[in-house]
């Protein structure tokens, strides 16, 4: 599973609050409040990828070096699976 | 000047569309007086709340009852709900939702379904929820969910009669496909309240169900998120009712009622107000219940003067009032109420074996 397809799963989505004048994940029981990069990551991600396609976009779209940035794309996209915020299929 | 702070946007907006329930469990969280068909809001009504709600910021609609699938507009609930652009969770027994429904709810936007469990055998489960056959409805609800691809998520109440079954329950709800599962154990208010002896858990069985659940956390990472609420009285510290009064949540009763948590309607000196009376915004923002147990001022001692009163905002205010005959007061539960006394006692006083019978829900 070093590179799985994640894939954001029926029930998650993300949602603009007008209210708070911020991006949101919604799921089951959870709404969470992203920051810039998190919005950038899940913005990315769409419906669904390969992750280090995911992480090439975001270097190319950032001009940030891959390796610097792929443990954090990383923990930030376990932290949501373990929640089964996101689904990882088999790489 | 009272320091009550201008509330944060509510989140979450609970609907209890009705009290009609095909179920009578005994630890039911609607009130001890339910609310009459006659008397609940209509679809137009319940629309207008969404929009109104949405609009003040909240993000996450539980529908739930009594047993949502009693209204027969649900499924126009759920569009006009989507419509106002809320995360739609719908709250059921699952008795009710034919295939038919499932399909119309799944048309109409909604987002997640969480069902509830009385217990892992038909056995149990009937005689807790007092309906024959609803274990078996149950099931086959589930299926045809995850047949779907809705998220489920199995909210598994759990008590002294069935808390022994909880690794069970866990191999249960993974097998069937739950994507979380909800690990509840009764809290003590209303009917549950009324029923306390037979429900409430031992040491033991507290202490057993918190190493099943820190053992499947680990066995299940990744696969099945798993969400424990312990029962408070076997705690040092009161639980964070609802994040703090007025601050995260809000509740409507069928009639239109708007509390600030299901249970906050036991405090007779609250006022409360009704949809149809002002607009949402107004009750959240300046509506007396909801104003009464914001901010300190409200506090005594020792939650006044305490390290932990940001923390856990000095317990239940509902549980204050239900044990030591004040809603102000320290949740009894607290180690530092004066009347953690009453909480001792009742675990002192629970039956060794042979349970009393139960008041159920009618």
């Amino acid at each position: 599973m070093s590179d799985p397809v994640v894939r954001m799963p029926r029930g998650v989505r993300l949602h603009d609050d007008r209210v708070r004048g911020l991006p949101v994940l919604l799921g089951p029981e959870r709404a969470l409040m992203l920051d810039e990069i998190g919005q950038a990551i899940l913005s990315e991600l769409g419906t669904g990828m390969r992750l280090s396609v995911l992480i090439d976009r975001l270097a190319k779209r950032y001009a940030a070096p891959r390796d610097e940035i792929a443990d954090d794309v990383r923990e930030f996209l376990d932290n949501l699976q373990v929640q089964r915020l996101l689904d990882y299929a088999d790489a | 000047m009272r320091d009550v702070p201008v509330p944060p946007a509510p989140i979450a907006l609970l609907a209890e569309l009705t009290h009609r329930c095909p179920l009578s469990c005994p630890y039911c969280s609607n009130p001890l007086e339910l609310t009459a068909r006659e008397a609940e809001l209509d679809t137009a009504t319940w629309a207008r709340v969404f929009a109104e709600a949405a609009d003040l910021g909240v993000l996450q609609l539980h529908l739930s009852g009594g047993e949502p699938a009693s209204r027969r507009d649900l499924e126009e609930l759920v569009a006009a709900a989507r419509a106002a652009g809320l995360y739609v969770n719908l709250i059921t027994s699952g008795i009710g939702l034919t295939e038919a429904r499932l399909g119309a709810l799944e048309e109409a936007g909604l987002d997640h379904v969480q069902l509830s469990l009385q217990g892992v055998r038909a056995g149990i489960a009937d005689r807790i929820g007092g309906y024959r056959g609803g274990f078996d409805r149950k099931m086959e609800v589930a299926r045809a969910v995850v047949a779907r691809g809705l998220p489920l998520t199995l909210n598994a109440v759990m008590h002294r009669q069935n808390m022994d079954d909880l690794a069970e329950t866990l191999e249960m709800a993974h097998a069937m496909g739950a994507r979380r599962i909800e690990v509840a154990c009764v809290q003590f208010y209303g009917w549950a309240l009324r029923n306390r002896e037979a429900l409430l858990p031992t040491r033991a069985q507290v202490e057993e169900a918190k190493r099943t659940v820190a053992a499947a956390v680990r066995d299940y990472r990744g696969r099945m998120a798993i969400d424990f609420v312990p029962p408070d009285y076997y705690a040092d510290y009161p639980k964070a009712c609802m994040g703090g009064w007025g601050s995260t949540g809000l509740n409507v009763a069928p009639d239109g009622t708007v509390l600030p948590c299901h249970a906050a309607g036991t405090i007779p000196s609250l006022r409360f107000q009704k949809v149809t009376e002002a607009p949402l915004s107004e009750i959240w923002t300046h509506g007396p219940a909801f104003k009464a147990f914001r901010g300190h001022d409200w506090m005594s001692e020792p939650c006044r003067s305490c390290d932990r009163r940001d923390i856990d905002h000095g317990g239940c205010r509902c549980q204050a009032m239900a044990l030591a005959g004040d809603p102000a007061a320290t949740d009894p539960v607290c180690r530092f109420s004066p009347h953690r006394a009453l909480v001792d006692a009742t675990l002192e006083a629970l039956p060794k074996e042979k349970l009393p019978e139960m008041a159920y829900r009618r």
